[in-house]
């Protein structure tokens, strides 16, 4: 029984019962909200612990809704929208969005995404050491066991790795990575992105070609799982 | 011919006449001594007619008026001046006059007529395409919503008289409708943004290797009742393209070859780089597309008679739109005793940086 309460901010009445019948039979505690201002204020004066926000809403739109919320609220917010051009996703990526999905969505691709946005709430275990299924990452010592073998990652390998490793579940764009990784200057470069991408799943993947772990976002980025 | 006259402006067009009139007026006056000055007429006649062909009526008339009087300051005698002494000449140089204008305003009507008779068959091929377009919308809309009313209708009403298994069914093709509308609404979206010109490339770079096998998967999870074969080509560089745009492309070719293949078929995917193309091939080993429906496959909303419904009619011309999009292009054929082949050519930007492993 996890009971974690969740706001949403949509104008569709359908949406919203459709998101309040998926979500109270999971479970979790809803709150509705039809409009951005209605949704701002409901979320200050109850804090939920996840929010799922729609981008087009009548008053204001969700990117400035996002913008408002994440002056001072930290926990989760989930977009689902119909928008799903690749220039809204990166832009409410970087507004501060933790996860986007369009509509049409499937009811388990939803669930999954709110286990792990609001797992990624809870304040970060300060662990050393990262576990993937088959994968561990040791972050004290810069290693990578696959099965319990040994890999070997060039540094940039590592620290790619690393980067979305600790994001799990979570998108990140392709600028974003970039920056981390390479540098302010290299947002353009996306070839050495795919390369590096290419090898390391190359590395840490069962089947590359139907990677498990790091997943291609078309147009966006990746997120790791 | 009358495209390329809208193209030309009447001064243009004046200019060139001009310059016609005069270029054949002095070949025919180096060798008026061998044909004489009565053949002039003629030439100079045919003259004016072909240019009345191509051009307005204004410049014709112009045309008639100035040949005329070229012949007759050039050619009547005596000749470099406008003064005609004999009355037979004179007759001629009339007629010449008449017959030039004549030609010129007939010529005229003619394409006149010619164009109306065409704007009309424009208007009829509008309303056309345009009722095909509102059946097979409505059609492809309406199909899938029937079957979910109908399906909620019968799980609704008759919940106590339904067997497990009819329930399940029934869930399915509530699945399977709605999956197909949203499709179809997918299509439609992507035919505007093509015929609104508004469709802008967001080109960066990609790896071709994982968006084949991305689409394969994203159509696995629809439908697997067919196999698609992909084997990852290490040779492919990486290419600069809109992923949402090829990712269409890959798809819509794909979903093609499931719609009108037999259960179990075997669709194969292979990759070349072939300066300056990518080159995509995508073939089935279904029955083929029977040859005088090849020609028209990529035409909007052309469906092949009897064919099997399900189909939205306009992937294929989506996916012709988008190869176009890129200045690529795209060619079907059927692979003897074996099933359709696409074989789509893309001029993309390439690096062959991936094969650089260094740091």
């Amino acid at each position: 029984m996890n009971k974690s309460e969740i706001l949403i901010i949509d104008d569709e009445p359908q949406i919203r019962k459709l998101l309040d019948v998926i979500l109270t039979s999971n479970d979790y505690k809803v709150n509705h909200a039809e409009n951005g201002k209605e949704g701002i204020i409901m979320a200050a004066n109850h804090p939920p612990e996840l929010i799922i926000l729609d981008l087009g809403l009548p008053d204001i739109s969700g990117h400035e809704v996002l913008k408002e919320l994440r002056t001072w609220y930290n926990n989760s917010i989930i977009i689902l929208s119909v928008v799903n051009n690749e220039i809204d996703i990166v832009k409410a990526l970087d507004n501060g969005a933790s996860d986007y999905l369009s509509k049409p969505f499937r009811n388990s691709e939803l669930l999954a995404r709110i286990r792990a946005a609001i797992r990624r709430n809870q304040i970060p275990i300060q662990n050393s050491i990262l576990n993937f299924n088959e994968l561990e990452i040791n972050l004290t010592n810069r290693t990578v066991k696959k099965n319990n073998e040994m890999l070997k990652l060039t540094f940039t390998e590592y620290n790619l790795l690393i980067l979305l490793a600790k994001n799990e579940g979570r998108v990140l764009t392709q600028q974003y990575i970039l920056k981390e990784i390479w540098g302010l200057n290299s947002q353009s470069e996306t070839q050495y992105l795919r390369v590096f991408i290419g090898t390391l799943r190359k590395k840490i993947e069962d089947n590359p070609n139907k990677p498990s772990h790091i997943i291609t976002e078309n147009g966006v980025g990746y997120r790791f799982n | 011919m009358i495209l390329r006259n809208k193209k030309i402006n009447i001064i243009h067009q004046l200019l060139i006449s001009f310059g016609v009139i005069i270029s054949v007026s002095s070949v025919c006056f180096i060798s008026n001594d061998l044909i004489g000055y009565k053949i002039v007429t003629l030439i100079l006649l045919m003259t004016v007619s072909i240019i009345a062909m191509l051009f307005d009526i204004t410049p014709v008339l112009l045309s008639a008026a100035f040949s005329a009087l070229i012949w007759n300051f050039f050619f009547i005698p005596p000749i470099y001046t406008f003064h005609i002494e004999n009355i037979e000449d004179l007759t001629m140089f009339f007629l010449y006059f008449l017959i030039a204008m004549i030609h010129a305003v007939l010529t005229y009507k003619i394409r006149n007529t010619e164009k109306k008779v065409r704007d009309r068959e424009e208007k009829e091929h509008t309303i056309r395409l345009y009722n095909t377009l509102f059946n097979s919308l409505s059609h492809e809309l309406r199909t899938p919503i029937s079957t979910i009313i109908g399906s909620i209708d019968t799980l609704n009403e008759n919940t106590k008289f339904l067997t497990p298994q009819q329930h399940n069914d029934l869930y399915i093709e509530i699945e399977n409708a709605a999956l197909r509308l949203n499709n179809q609404v997918e299509n439609l979206l992507n035919i505007s943004r093509l015929e609104s010109g508004m469709l802008k490339l967001k080109d960066d770079w990609h790896d071709l290797n994982e968006l084949i096998f991305l689409v394969i998967e994203k159509i696995k999870k629809q439908n697997n009742n067919h196999s698609i074969i992909y084997f990852n080509n290490e040779q492919l560089p990486l290419c600069k393209y809109d992923i949402v745009i090829i990712e269409q492309i890959l798809y819509n070719i794909l979903m093609n070859g499931i719609q009108y293949t037999p259960y179990n078929s075997i669709i194969t995917i292979t990759t070349f780089y072939n300066q300056p193309n990518i080159e995509i091939d995508i073939s089935d080993n279904g029955s083929g597309i029977p040859e005088v429906n090849i020609p028209h496959v990529f035409e909007k909303f052309y469906r092949i008679e009897h064919s099997k419904s399900g189909g939205t009619g306009l992937g294929l011309s989506i996916v012709k739109g988008f190869v176009d999009a890129y200045h690529g292009k795209i060619i079907l054929s059927n692979i003897e005793n074996c099933g359709a082949n696409f074989k789509i050519q893309l001029p993309l930007e390439v690096s062959f940086i991936n094969y650089l492993k260094n740091e």
